[in-house]
């Protein structure tokens, strides 16, 4: 359980950061948080050539409202996300979503962006970015651009982002606040990983679901917007019937995934009751 | 004054925790020595298959290596013999230190490098290229037992051994049946995952030639031996040592390859050796346990009473028979029937090689299966019947009136007798501390509300106190400090504090002024170390015998000092005193005047186990869409006969219950179709957290000592464990309205989908 050799580099800018991504290629791996890659990297299922440690570059931690948005920088760290960060819905949501992402100690050291750039299938903050519509902005000494979270996830532990591309930033627009959120995980124990798990942000009015915007996790190998169920929604009674078919349709919107601890099946119907729960709870 | 505030009965707080408490603890991995050699084991990647060729030489080319050995490199030494439970013919199917011919498991050494550092062993051991020639791997216990070694010998088969015992008119019984039920379960494989995973450390003198092996646990004085027998030393010249131990739970502590390795080096390489096992290798190189299939059928009469009992049972043992020889087995066959009469039984155990982690004795062993197994069966047969499983249960256990119950078979070479038990009263007393009938109609309330919760109780015997023999010795120093010496191993458990506390109950002084040595060869030269719930039975009594040994040895050295006729002076409170002349003299006293301080022995012997007994109840509540069980409630009734300190009882009492509902619900070593093991990190072997553990509640009696020992005592180690399975199963079922349903540990979420899958299409 001790990592390969690799070189390292801890530098506290970004454009130094960029130039080590540059110079390494994808060879260089950066190092927020940590605690995936430290693992993945003891049991050597990875083995990068160099590390560019991020977490004294400065620039990067900040979290601010600003432009109709919640700005989360690289060096967020989850249990920010503790107590909501900002006023309305989304602060609310967030602070809900947190308390799945694994365990107390690994929420004060992992970042929000590190979870998005590893891609676990799994991951709540996956799951959140397309939900909710994230902009993810990355930098490379060639340039800087903006990548939608429907464009970012391109399957497990696989982004949109080039070898020499670094997170900097990542964009939620905020919840108004005739939105209300919801959220259902299912996992063998606290803190595991979900074997399915949905996030539910509507907006009802006089009973009636007038926007609705619905996602699954760890069912497959990225979270899965299910525009369709959304579109069934709206216009709809937010009554439980209409959430328990949502469920079921949801249910029939993918192939789920299997292993050791869920097969396809059982992940169907797990699907079926976190999408009518996460439903439940934004609605009440 | 009979017993101070330390004697037995009360609950101190414990003589070891201060170094563990603030962090002075010393582990195996804590042990270093300047100039010592890591040593780093290379395993097989593939479950089965013949050795063609080990290339070492790209990590013999590394840096810091100082040496690669495979198999070729140790000839001369055997492989491990069985420590416990030797059947003829099992022999040729133990392990080898390194892998020969074959490899017969995912994680089998093949080979060792030895480093200046763990990184470079590391990088060294990715460099061995192992040529592998794959054959089938033999992962069903259950099919046909085939060729052990194909092509190369073909009389060893996959069942080693099978093992038959029994007693009375099976056939009769059958034939006289009300009704015959039979039913099939299965037991998953899951062990003891101890916080500290293994370590070795072997350190050679070259003034006096011993060799030193720290990081040593369990069984000490045994390992000692037996691995001086594989070395081809002098007993004299191997010590091993204790340090702290951070579980064992009866997988720790027995001599792996890697303890022999470490030996092995650091006499060829002379310099110290090191090797500390990493989780993954964990989960697949030490013990894994249970694993078992039971195909049973009872023959009853219409109240449910059994008059014959026919079992065949498969244990998979996975690719090696290790120290424990048949012991899990033989275990297994003679408890079954535990608590209950059954005046004819018969049972096969068969024995089943397969290409897996070799199997040890995990806590309970063969009584967590059992007791799953058996206690399943009754429910079914209270289902049979349209009986209250509790009343089926009531009408077969042994009356009081019976002990000592003699089962007319042996277990571990012991006959099995019953010493004492009162359990129709231990039952009585479960329910009314549940207040059982308003606990079932809250039950039934709430779901008729919706709520799928429900209650299982299971009944079961535990065995304790496995002999043959116990030494200790109690000294009295010059300067009044009492070191009491045993041959036993602390694995956590509290060894010192409840020798102390026995001790304490006969000299009548502070257990502060006392130190207690285990796990220490070089200390004493009888020992036979922790496992089987035996220390506070068997080295319990030999530390009573020697306390009072020394205090008549005290007592005629004080009728000296007091000018007295010692039968005629009085001890209370660590002191004689002369009833007439009111002079006295304390035990410090007389070590001052006693020269090189006073020793008393005592050597405790028994042919015999003795057999606790208790009852589980769970309460457990199910989510039916996502088939996730909470349990609420758990309960541990169980009569230790005497508690020589309860605080400590209930620790143990409660930490087994957890890890028996981690064997119930969570805990799983998985194998795909190749043989790969699925479970080797804490993702996918799952221990219950703090989060999944429920308040356990305690209801210690001592109702039933044991005549077998002079403290009255039985064990406590294991009892909390054994009906964990047996009792939630049930609770599942009444949960889900679903008699019977529950027929395999684990109780997964995935597997309890597919059980009410499969049951809403038939």
């Amino acid at each position: 359980m001790k990592p390969a050799a690799f070189d390292y580099h801890r530098p506290t800018d970004v454009v130094a950061a960029l130039a080590l991504l540059d110079a390494h290629g994808a060879d260089g791996k950066v190092l927020a948080g940590g605690q995936s890659l430290v693992a993945a990297m003891n049991f050597r299922l990875a083995r990068p050539g160099v590390l560019i440690d991020v977490n004294r570059i400065a620039e990067l931690d900040y979290l601010r409202v600003e432009g109709g948005h919640l700005r989360v920088g690289a060096l967020t760290r989850h249990a920010a996300f503790h107590r909501p960060v900002v006023d309305g819905p989304l602060g609310t949501l967030l602070s809900r979503v947190v308390e799945h992402v694994a365990h107390y100690p690994i929420r004060q050291r992992g970042t929000f962006a590190g979870s998005l750039a590893h891609a676990d299938p799994a991951s709540e903050w996956c799951l959140t970015a397309t939900v909710l519509d994230a902009e993810i902005s990355v930098r490379s000494l060639r340039g800087a651009r903006s990548i939608p979270a429907s464009a970012f996830f391109k399957g497990t532990f696989t982004t949109a982002l080039e070898p020499d591309e670094l997170i900097t930033e990542i964009r939620l627009p905020l919840l108004d606040a005739g939105w209300r959120g919801g959220f259902s995980e299912f996992s063998r124990r606290a803190g595991d990983f979900a074997l399915a798990m949905a996030l539910a942000v509507l907006r009802v009015e006089s009973g009636v679901i007038r926007a609705a915007r619905l996602g699954i996790g760890g069912v497959a190998d990225r979270a899965i917007r299910l525009h369709a169920v959304e579109a069934a929604l709206v216009g709809r009674e937010a009554t439980e019937s209409i959430f328990r078919a949502a469920g079921a349709e949801a249910s029939r919107a993918v192939e789920p995934s299997a292993d050791i601890h869920a097969s396809s099946e059982y992940r169907r119907d797990l699907i079926a009751a976190m999408v009518a729960r996460a439903l439940a709870e934004a609605a009440a | 004054m009979h017993g101070t505030s330390y004697s037995i009965g009360r609950s101190p707080k414990r003589l070891e925790d201060h170094p563990l408490l603030t962090g002075a603890g010393r582990f195996a991995a804590d042990i270093a020595f300047p100039g010592q050699v890591t040593m780093r084991v290379v395993r097989s990647p593939i479950a089965f298959g013949r050795i063609l060729d080990i290339d070492t030489r790209a990590a013999l080319d590394c840096p810091g290596v100082l040496a690669v050995w495979t198999a070729a490199d140790l000839t001369e030494l055997p492989p491990i013999d069985f420590r416990m439970t030797r059947v003829d013919g099992l022999e040729p199917y133990r392990q080898p230190v390194l892998a020969r011919d074959f490899v017969r498991y995912v994680g089998e050494p093949v080979a060792v490098v030895f480093a200046e550092d763990a990184y470079a062993a590391e990088d060294a051991a990715d460099l061995v290229f192992c040529e592998i020639d794959d054959l089938a791997p033999r992962l069903d216990p259950l099919d046909e037992p085939g060729a052990f070694a194909p092509g190369k010998d073909a009389g060893l088969r996959t069942e080693p051994a099978v093992l038959r015992k029994g007693y009375g008119d099976v056939e009769a019984a059958f034939a006289a049946a009300h009704a015959v039920v039979e039913l099939d379960v299965a037991i998953g494989r899951h062990s003891g995952v101890p916080m500290e995973t293994r370590g070795a450390v072997a350190i050679l003198d070259p003034d006096t030639d011993i060799l030193t092996l720290h990081g040593a646990a369990k069984v000490v004085h045994y390992n000692r031996d037996a691995i001086a027998r594989m070395l081809g030393r002098e007993p004299d010249l191997l010590q091993l040592s204790e340090s702290h131990v951070g579980g064992g739970f009866g997988i720790r502590g027995e001599i792996y390859p890697e303890d022999v390795l470490v030996c092995a080096a650091a006499l060829r390489l002379r310099r110290p050796v090191r090797w500390i096992e990493d989780r993954r290798e964990h989960l697949m190189a030490a013990n894994h346990s249970r694993d078992q299939r039971h195909r049973m059928r009872a023959a009853v009469d219409a109240r449910g009473f059994i008059l014959g009992l026919d079992v065949c049972f498969f244990t998979d043992q996975g690719a090696y028979i290790r120290t424990h020889g048949a012991t899990v087995s033989d275990l297994a066959a003679a408890l079954l029937p535990g608590p209950y009469i059954v005046p004819a039984y018969r049972v096969e155990g068969r024995i089943r090689l397969t290409n897996k982690t070799p199997c040890g004795t995990y806590r309970a062993p063969g009584r967590y299966e059992t007791t799953f197994a058996r206690e399943r069966l009754i429910d079914a047969i209270a289902r049979r019947l349209g009986l209250d499983p509790v009343a089926v249960r009531r009408v077969n256990l042994i009356p009081e009136t019976s002990m000592p119950f003699d089962r007319g078979i042996d277990a571990l070479g012991t006959h099995v007798v019953y010493d004492s038990g009162k359990y129709r009263d231990l039952l009585d007393r479960t329910l009314d501390h549940l207040g059982y009938p308003a606990l079932k109609a809250d039950l039934a309330a709430r779901r008729a509300g919706g709520e799928a919760v429900g209650l299982g109780l299971a009944v079961f015997v535990e065995k304790s106190g496995l002999g043959p023999r116990d030494l200790a010795r109690v000294n009295l120093g010059p300067d009044g400090a009492i070191r009491i010496v045993t041959g036993a191993c602390s694995i956590g458990q509290g060894v010192e504090t409840a020798m102390a506390q026995i001790c304490a109950e006969t000299l009548q002084v502070p257990i502060a002024r006392m130190a207690v040595i285990h796990g220490q060869t070089r200390e004493i030269p009888i020992g036979f170390g922790a496992f089987a719930s035996r220390v506070t039975v068997m080295t319990g009594s030999a530390v009573k015998l020697a306390s009072e040994d020394l205090l008549g040895r005290a007592r005629v050295v004080a009728g000296r000092l007091l000018q007295a006729e010692p039968a005629l002076l009085t001890y209370r409170d660590g002191a004689f005193h002369h009833s007439e002349t009111a002079a006295s003299v304390d035990l410090a006293g007389i070590a001052a005047q006693s020269g090189e301080g006073l020793t008393g022995e005592g050597l405790f012997e028994t042919s015999h186990m003795n057999y606790p007994y208790g009852v589980h109840v769970a309460q457990v509540r199910i989510d039916r869409e996502t088939c996730g069980v909470t349990v609420e409630r758990y309960l541990v009734a169980y009569d230790i006969g005497r508690a020589v300190n309860p605080m400590l009882v209930e620790g143990q009492i409660v930490g087994a219950a957890v890890q028996g509902i981690g064997g119930a619900l969570l805990e799983e070593f998985v194998y795909d179709a190749d043989g790969q093991p699925l479970a080797t990190s804490f993702a996918d072997y799952l221990m219950p957290t703090s989060r999944e553990a429920p308040p356990i509640e305690v209801l210690l009696r001592e109702d039933a000592p044991s005549p077998l020992n002079p403290l009255g005592v039985k064990g406590a180690g294991e009892g909390g464990l054994t009906a964990a399975g047996a009792a939630i199963a049930s609770a599942v079922d009444d949960a889900l309205g679903h008699p019977g349903l529950v027929t395999r540990l684990p109780i997964t979420p995935l597997a309890l989908h597919e059980a009410l899958t499969a049951s809403a299409k038939r």
